[in-house]
């Protein structure tokens, strides 16, 4: 699980830094924890960008009222292998 | 990477955090086709957007609408016009939900006893004289009789050329009647003799809003990098235009590549059914464009754009905070 969990939290890094085209960071060296809109500042329209990526990748929708929680990638990365393990 | 906190001071930190969530999501309403008064530059009239629909007369369907509104997503509501005071019972089916503003020429006193926080926008287009020109009255004062002193009130001043020199002697007159005021400027959509824009002028009154917002920072909600914005049309090295404007009409935007623009913002027309391209005139040059929302949203969409110094940063939360307060998301 643990495992499992870490790959999709370098995935979601890696995602995150090719979309916002962040610098001088890489999917390892990402903080997990790091507050994505008080540290990163992301918005909505990033948010929605990221979930668009997610859902073809992993055919998972995520839901517009639910981007308020997703504070952080390792919270992310948790959502995305909760949908998939109830098999959304 | 950079990050917000390594950018501000402990101070600029915290007013970032009281923005950074606020997820504003607007569209725009016109509430009615008339107006009891006719500008020379009004967009709505100079474009014929008045006579694009046939405005909806059954209040019960505004209500129902609303709603639809709400469960797209929208958390305000801009309403003008045509003159929305015309129209109060379609204003109470905003007001009664969601966060609503009204644009008014402020002629008619929207009642505080049925809207007692509605946040009211009152149109001035400079002195007496150039009001008498371009709207056929002195509005300021029959407006400022009306909502002198009112706290959930501001004035919407737009600066035309001919004012270079004067707005000083305008602001004081709104700061003696316990007023607010938001300066844009004329874009002159029907191109009135003299009232275009000129490269100097331009500089000028920069430089002059500039002097005014450091006179009077109680009266005046503004801020320098808005002033720079809206007079160079120019961010961080980006020119204002259709392949930039956040404030397209969502459904029907067709851009690629696609600009960061507002989530899901439409602007509808009185018949509810109607979208118009934008927030403004849909025959209106892009490139000469001096829409003061357009230009504050143009920079709120492109925040990531200024987490790259911190001059930039606050520069952001400057106008973020300026858009906040002028919708009521934040205090004065």
């Amino acid at each position: 699980m643990n495992n499992d969990i870490n790959q999709t939290i370098t995935r979601v890094a890696e995602i995150i830094i090719n979309e916002l085209k962040l610098e001088d960071v890489t999917p390892g060296t990402f903080d997990a924890d790091l507050d994505l809109v008080d540290e990163v500042g992301i918005d909505s329209m990033d948010l929605a960008t990221i979930a668009l990526v997610l859902r073809d990748e992993h055919g998972i929708r995520i839901d517009e009222d639910d981007y308020p929680k997703l504070t952080t990638v390792r919270i992310i990365a948790e959502y995305i292998d909760n949908k998939l393990t109830i098999g959304e | 990477m950079i990050t917000v906190s390594s950018l501000l001071d402990d101070h600029w930190y915290e007013r970032y955090k009281k923005i950074s969530r606020l997820n504003i999501r607007s569209s725009i309403y016109d509430v009615t086709d008339h107006c009891n008064l006719r500008c020379k530059g009004c967009f709505f009239f100079s474009s014929g957007e008045h006579e694009v629909a046939s405005e909806e007369k059954d209040v019960s369907k505004w209500h129902a609408f609303v709603e639809k509104e709400m469960a797209r997503g929208v958390n305000l509501a801009i309403l003008i016009g045509g003159e929305p005071s015309l129209c109060l019972d379609r204003i109470e089916a905003f007001y009664k939900r969601l966060p609503t503003f009204c644009a008014t020429n402020g002629l008619i006193k929207v009642p505080r006893d049925r809207f007692p926080d509605l946040m009211v926008g009152l149109s001035l287009w400079g002195d007496a004289e150039d009001e008498k020109i371009l709207r056929g009255k002195d509005t300021f004062r029959i407006s400022s009789a009306n909502y002198e002193g009112d706290r959930h009130a501001y004035y919407l001043y737009t600066i035309t050329p001919k004012q270079l020199g004067k707005t000083e002697k305008i602001i004081r007159k709104i700061a003696d009647v316990g007023l607010k005021v938001h300066m844009q400027l004329l874009s002159n959509d029907e191109g009135v003799d003299g009232f275009s824009w000129q490269a100097d002028e331009l500089v000028a009154i920069r430089a002059e809003m500039d002097d005014i917002l450091d006179q009077y920072p109680r009266t005046v909600i503004s801020s320098k990098y808005y002033h720079q914005i809206i007079t160079t049309g120019q961010m961080l090295g980006r020119k204002f235009g259709w392949m930039e404007c956040p404030s397209v009409t969502e459904p029907i935007d067709k851009r690629e590549p696609r600009p960061k623009r507002l989530t899901n913002f439409i602007r509808w027309a009185s018949d509810l059914q109607t979208m118009h391209r934008c927030c403004t005139s849909e025959t209106r040059d892009c490139s000469t464009c001096k829409d003061g929302a357009a230009h504050m949203s143009w920079v709120m969409v492109n925040k990531r754009a200024h987490i790259a110094t911190t001059r930039d940063l606050q520069n952001w939360i400057e106008i973020y905070e300026m858009f906040a307060k002028l919708y009521q998301f934040i205090p004065w």
